[in-house]
């Protein structure tokens, strides 16, 4: 069954992309993940053009993080003031990265800089969650005990100023490395249709020490307001925002993470994070694989803006 | 009327050997594109008329439909390998490309007429794609490549389609084809050539066209997108976090 999409021009199967979100909301659901970088490369696969996949999938990822950060909100783990100061940084990434966005995309090379940053981004990303699961997985299976972090160590940001105490989550900190975070977040979530939550939340977990308990929700809420920007910039500046694809990824999303929220429920902790860096690692295996075969036609063609705005007279 | 006689009876005497004049007509002169839109067929019907002074040809006529859509700028661009990775590392611009090109006729081009009218005539793809690419560079040998691949890609999205054997005869000189557009064509103005050969002479033309446009919602969403693009983000973005809300009421568990 064919639907238009009007932003896209072009028409697609209407039961191809509601498979398609269902499964990646599912695997969401499952991880407690966004989904972004999961959905962005399966769209631009399957031939939306990667402006718009990346524009339209911010509107999703909003739809989803909103979903999780009233569940996180009613269980009361969610840090709003934490949230909010990731927030400052993560509305300025986010302009930094559509003003980015619409410069490469002006200059051509903004397909490039997509597949390039997916293979640098879910490549490292991916390499280290594996290390460290693989390491706590034969620990657990060893038998022996994880060495246990002690608090009170020095890193190198505490000396930092513009210190903050974040009462929920038991902290108190410098802003500093929490903006410079989220900002940087902001921005590869622009760029790359992205929420973000894969690199947040270990990043939270691993360098600020944040609980566990208040990490995936107030992660969430930050990546709500992000994302609503996201899709609102890129709207108001490219017009690369496609409400009927969105309509489809947004249903099949929201449907499929409560099926993926049952089975992710009955997973081992170690498993699940082995799962979850297997699943990256092989987005960004897949990505390199593209760039570094040799491609099977190495021209393309690109109608570039002169014809849109033509045709729109 | 009698008028329009004597320039047609002026026109004749100028010029006996373009005798036979031409009429052609489309089923549809617009082509919405709609919530179900998958491509849409237009007919086109010609008539081929002739006066009585006119000698009948004994090798009967030829038709070449042109359809083309909206120009526009094409940048291809090829990958090359850069240490480990492949790259767009060169690129050829090619300005006032048209669009979509269909190139309808009733039996095979080359059998038509021969190449050096077909260019002069700009009949055929080929003579429709004309070579530009890089002006900064005198000499250019890789350019051939570039432009041979702009038209391999158009032709495999079907946006560049040279078909003979479409065009039929219902007499021998009525004639009549279909033209399709498919789901991916570019909105716009697209103009029809028709050309009327005979023994590799062309005879007569006629020019028509026809707009592809969006219409109903289509419509309505790209004019919101375009013309209101702030409104339309927050409208995109509160239809996500009202359905991610939703989502919340109707799967609660507690």
């Amino acid at each position: 069954m064919q639907i238009y999409l009007p932003i896209a021009e072009l028409p697609v199967d209407i039961l191809v992309l509601l498979g398609m979100s269902v499964a990646v909301g599912f695997i969401s659901g499952m991880f407690g993940v966004g989904g972004g970088f999961l959905m962005t490369p399966l769209l631009i696969f399957v031939g939306i053009p990667p402006a718009i996949a990346v524009a339209t999938e911010a509107s999703q990822i909003a739809a989803s993080s909103m979903t999780g950060s009233i569940v996180y909100w009613r269980k009361r783990a969610l840090d709003v003031k934490l949230g909010c100061v990731l927030l400052a940084g993560g509305l300025v990434g986010t302009w930094l990265g559509v003003s980015f966005f619409n410069q490469m995309r002006r200059i051509g090379q903004l397909e490039t800089i997509i597949v390039l940053s997916y293979v640098t981004l879910l490549g490292t990303i991916g390499a280290l969650m594996l290390v460290e699961s693989l390491g706590a997985v034969l620990t657990a299976r060893k038998g022996d005990k994880k060495p246990v972090k002690k608090a009170g160590r020095h890193a190198w940001y505490e000396g930092l100023p513009f210190k903050m105490r974040f009462h929920r989550s038991g902290l108190y900190v410098s802003v500093l490395p929490l903006l410079a975070l989220s900002t940087f977040i902001g921005f590869a979530g622009a760029v790359l249709g992205i929420g973000g939550g894969f690199i947040l939340v270990p990043a939270l977990i691993y360098i600020f020490r944040v609980p566990t308990a208040v990490v995936v929700g107030t992660s969430l809420f930050q990546i709500l307001f992000t994302m609503i920007a996201t899709t609102v910039l890129h709207a108001y500046t490219n017009q690369s925002v496609d409400v009927v694809l969105a309509l489809m990824l947004i249903v099949g999303g929201v449907f499929g993470a409560q099926f993926g929220a049952q089975a992710g429920a009955s997973l081992r902790g170690d498993y699940f994070r082995l799962l979850l860096a297997l699943l990256i690692f092989g987005v960004g295996l897949r990505f390199a694989f593209d760039i570094v075969a040799k491609p099977r036609d190495p021209f393309s063609v690109t109608s570039t803006e002169t014809m849109r705005t033509e045709t729109l007279r | 009327m009698a008028r329009q006689l004597a320039v047609a009876l002026w026109l004749c005497g100028l010029s006996p050997a373009v005798a036979e004049d031409l009429i052609v007509t489309l089923s549809s002169e617009k082509v919405a594109i709609t919530q179900k839109f998958g491509g849409a067929d237009i007919a086109l019907f010609g008539a081929i008329g002739r006066d009585a002074a006119t000698v009948a040809r004994s090798a009967g006529y030829d038709v070449v439909v042109t359809v083309k859509g909206p120009r526009g700028q094409v940048i291809v661009r090829e990958k090359q390998q850069a240490g480990p990775v492949w790259l767009n590392l060169d690129q050829r611009k090619y300005i006032a490309i048209p669009s979509f090109i269909a190139i309808l006729s009733n039996r095979p081009l080359a059998d038509i007429c021969d190449a050096e009218v077909r260019n002069k005539l700009r009949i055929g793809i080929d003579p429709l794609v004309p070579a530009q690419g890089d002006r900064t560079r005198s000499a250019d040998p890789d350019e051939p490549d570039f432009r041979n691949a702009l038209i391999r890609l158009r032709k495999a999205q079907k946006l560049f389609l040279e078909q003979s054997g479409v065009v039929r005869f219902l007499s021998p000189n009525l004639f009549q084809t279909e033209i399709r557009i498919p789901g991916t064509a570019p909105l716009g103005h697209y103009d029809i050539e028709v050309a009327v050969f005979a023994e590799g002479v062309q005879l007569t033309k006629g020019t028509l066209g026809f707009q592809v446009i969006k219409e109903g919602i289509e419509h309505r969403i790209t004019d919101m997108a375009y013309q209101h693009g702030l409104l339309y983000g927050l409208m995109t973005a509160l239809i996500a976090i009202a359905i991610g809300w939703l989502a919340t009421v109707i799967f609660r568990r507690e």
